[in-house]
């Protein structure tokens, strides 16, 4: 299940939910994204009073559906969860969340792993961040791209 | 075809979204950038280095080498950045 929202998220609520009348769960994986208060970009590291998230929502859905989709022709019968918030958001604010409920603790990690992974190289979204005086526009990391590379391999 | 631009992509073209016949000898993604970029002024600033613009056709990435025809929707934007 995908959902797409500016509004916050209640992970716990949302947990109960994806496992609720399923008795062939064994453990829920789950990560939580958040709004840091300084720069992303590691030489800065400057502080920052909110971000801005912008996506593309035609394809944001059938981006985030089709990593749904490869984590579940992996790793077999899993429930998945992935809601991912847009708009403008302040420091310790929530942002995504995903979650896996599996049989086993592995798949449930690793699935959850694989979503994240993907999520930040695949699906379109943008961070601008605002700091006391300037705005600007979060630049990719080449560490995203190799982790989400070294899928490709196993 | 349908263009649409994100992030500092449309923020430097002043432009969310735009409808462009396929130009004449413009076959692939590469090609319709050269021809943006040609227009000048922020469409030339936005294409100026395009190893930093990323494109999407029909809502998949692609290559600059992919081809292109009138009913395709282009998004031109920089590496993704959500999570």
């Amino acid at each position: 299940m995908i959902r797409i929202q500016t509004k916050d998220f209640d992970a716990g609520a949302e947990i109960k939910n994806l496992v609720s009348g399923k008795g062939n769960i064994g453990g829920v994986c789950s990560f939580i994204g958040l709004v840091r208060d300084f720069s992303a970009s590691e030489q800065s590291g400057e502080k920052i009073t909110a971000m801005t998230l912008e996506h593309y929502p035609a394809m944001t859905e059938k981006q985030l559906e089709k990593i749904e989709t490869q984590a579940q022709e992996r790793w077999g019968s899993i429930e998945t969860l992935i809601i991912h918030r847009v708009g403008r958001l302040e420091p310790t604010a929530q942002i995504v969340l995903v979650a896996v409920a599996a049989a086993h603790r592995d798949v449930a990690f690793e699935a959850a792993r694989f979503i994240m992974d993907i999520l930040k190289t695949e699906a379109p979204f943008w961070k601008k961040e605002e700091g006391p005086t300037t705005s600007k526009w979060v630049e990719a990391k080449a560490s995203d791209i190799a982790k989400a590379g070294l899928w490709e391999k196993k | 075809m349908k263009i649409l631009y994100f992030a500092w992509l449309k923020e430097k073209t002043s432009l969310a979204e735009e409808d462009l016949s396929l130009p004449c000898g413009v076959s692939t993604v590469a090609g319709l950038m050269e021809y943006l970029k040609n227009r000048g002024g922020g469409f030339a600033d936005a294409f100026a280095d395009s190893t930093l613009v990323r494109v999407a056709v029909n809502m998949e990435h692609v290559q600059t080498s992919h081809p292109l025809n009138n009913a395709d929707e282009v998004a031109f934007f920089p590496p993704v950045t959500g999570g």
